[in-house]
């Protein structure tokens, strides 16, 4: 757990981050968003001390993070930034041990755990291990940047617009990825993005902040439903609601009984996805299937209309 | 391997300048149209070989101490403790380099003596310049989002230095010794002017006695030798830069 308690951060007379207090629960994915000079990226540096605060105090897990030295700190905390920041002088293998070694990780259990990591982000080892930062491509960068970030398995991971520099496929791409490996891991995130889609599509709560200040805390369903603010409002798009909402749930909730002809939806694809289909395909209703692959109702556009409002 | 003509010249000109510096009378034949009333075609008061020698080493021995104060002190105003110096030693750094060789010739001479001593000093100072200016560009152009990515992997400021910064700044740096080096070679020669043994030695004999063949060997002995030098560092440089994925070097 992060606790975050009235932490301001200034320069001179500037107030970059003002009076912010926030928890954050353990093994849970955070997104900070706001436009640029928000403050967003400062607070995050604040948590592993890239930044001092000037005043105010950050708890990880009840410990102060100002009383431990800051590059101790940094070794327990992953960081993955835009641009992945790759060390280009050193192989992808390298690179991903970085921190093991710098916490002097036996090579055998630091050899394991890049194969391991390897794997899981899809890069064979054998082909990617032994290559220069040089020879990759923008999607693979980023994943050995956020392999990097994991290696000496930390419990929390800070990203600063990880997905910034990808275009929206490999983007879509890495976000899925990196619910998959949050998942496995248990790791709690804490990103910050400018947007708007990618907070809804990974975050169990959403922090928006704007001059400096946070301005609203809360899940995404509570967003939508109140914005705290006219900026937050904004900021969520009004015309987009509806379909964020949707985007937010799954089939399973807006399951009917009865029988509907045509290509099945699986229940635990987003309502929006349903929503989406049914208009293209003109249906009125598409049949729903579960985990075992058997049918288990029907979802139709009436059903999800009434999804698409906050309860 | 293919070799291509650029480094067969090269070979050409180092197997040239082998054969010339251990055997120089071979050469005689070919130097005695350039000299008048049957003066000597080829320096023999010392060993050719010696002087080069000699001259290499003074080179190479100021060019090690230039290194290591130039970089040093790149490094230190570098560093956020240091940053205040920068503009200091940055004029200090200069002041070595508009001061003429000569001019440093002969306020060390009263203080130091003739010989090896007061060339190796103006070598010393005349070198930093380069060296210090790359290792500055260097270190102070490192790409942002891998300065941040060290620090947020919990490096601390002498690992940042020793594994990221310095490897990548090392292209830049040789860059600096190879300047630094080019220019030494060629200003050594004034150093025989206070009687230190390098090959200026055979060119000022050659002035002195009118004897053209002394000169053109004394001078195309250091310029071969700078030429060679010079590619073998850009040569190294350019593995370096790839080394260090940066791909800035020449």
């Amino acid at each position: 757990m992060i606790e975050i308690d009235a932490i301001s951060k200034a320069y001179g007379d500037v107030t970059v981050v003002d009076n912010v207090s926030m928890t954050i629960e353990a093994g849970s994915i955070t997104v900070i968003v706001g436009t640029s000079g928000s403050g967003k990226t400062t607070l995050l540096r604040m948590i592993n001390r890239l930044v001092e605060p000037t005043s105010g105090s950050i708890r990880i897990d009840g410990e102060d993070n100002g009383a431990i030295a800051p590059h101790e700190l940094r070794r327990r905390i992953g960081y993955a930034i835009q641009g992945h920041g790759l060390f280009p002088h050193r192989t992808v293998a390298d690179n991903i041990a970085t921190v093991p070694k710098l916490l002097g990780w036996p090579q055998d259990r630091i050899d394991a755990r890049v194969e391991e990591l390897l794997n899981l982000f899809q890069l064979d080892p054998a082909s990617f291990g032994p290559r220069f930062p040089h020879e990759l491509s923008g999607g693979q960068s980023q994943r050995v940047g956020v392999a990097r970030a994991l290696a000496a398995e930390p419990n929390l991971l800070l990203m600063d617009e990880p997905f910034g520099a990808l275009d929206p496929v490999i983007r879509a791409k890495a976000q899925d990825d990196l619910l998959a490996i949050q998942k496995h891991f248990g790791t709690t995130i804490i990103l910050v993005t400018h947007d708007m889609e990618e907070a809804f599509g990974l975050a169990d709560r959403i922090a928006v902040m704007d001059g400096g200040r946070l301005l609203q805390y809360a899940t995404p369903s509570e967003m939508l439903a109140s914005p705290a603010t006219d900026f937050v409002a904004s900021l969520i798009g009004t015309a987009e609601r509806p379909f964020r909402l949707l985007a937010l749930n799954p089939v399973e909730r807006a399951v009917e009984p009865g029988a509907a002809e045509g290509k099945p939806i699986s229940a635990d694809a987003s309502q929006r996805d349903a929503l989406a289909e049914l208009l293209w395909s003109g249906r009125p209703a598409l049949p729903v299937t579960g985990k075992d692959g058997a049918v288990a109702g029907r979802v139709t556009v009436d059903g999800l209309l009434k999804q698409a409002r906050p309860a | 391997m293919r070799i291509g003509l650029p480094l067969l010249i090269r070979l050409v000109v180092f197997l040239a300048l082998a054969i010339f510096l251990a055997r120089p009378e071979w050469f005689a034949s070919l130097l005695t149209p350039l000299t008048e009333n049957g003066a000597p075609p080829v320096y023999v008061q010392s060993s050719l070989l010696s002087l080069t020698i000699s001259h290499l080493l003074m080179v190479f021995a100021a060019t090690i101490a230039s290194t290591i104060v130039a970089v040093g002190l790149a490094i230190l105003v570098t560093r956020e403790s240091g940053r205040e110096f920068l503009p200091l030693s940055r004029s200090l750094v200069n002041i070595g380099q508009t001061f003429p060789p000569v001019a440093v010739l002969a306020l060390a001479v009263p203080m130091l003596g003739f010989g090896t001593w007061p060339t190796l000093i103006a070598l010393f100072l005349y070198g930093l310049l380069p060296i210090f200016e790359n290792t500055l560009t260097g270190l102070t152009t490192l790409p942002g989002p891998v300065m941040e990515a060290a620090r947020g992997t919990g490096m601390t400021g002498w690992q940042r230095l020793i594994k990221v910064e310095l490897p990548l700044a090392f292209p830049l740096i040789l860059g600096g010794i190879r300047l630094s080096i080019v220019i030494s070679l060629a200003t050594a020669t004034i150093g025989s002017t206070v009687a230190a043994r390098t090959l200026g030695e055979v060119i000022i004999a050659g002035l002195q006695s009118n004897n053209l063949a002394f000169i053109l060997q004394g001078g195309v002995v250091v310029a071969a030798l700078a030429v060679l030098i010079y590619d073998s560092l850009l040569l190294a440089e350019r593995i370096a830069a790839r080394k260090s994925g940066l791909n800035r070097a020449p």
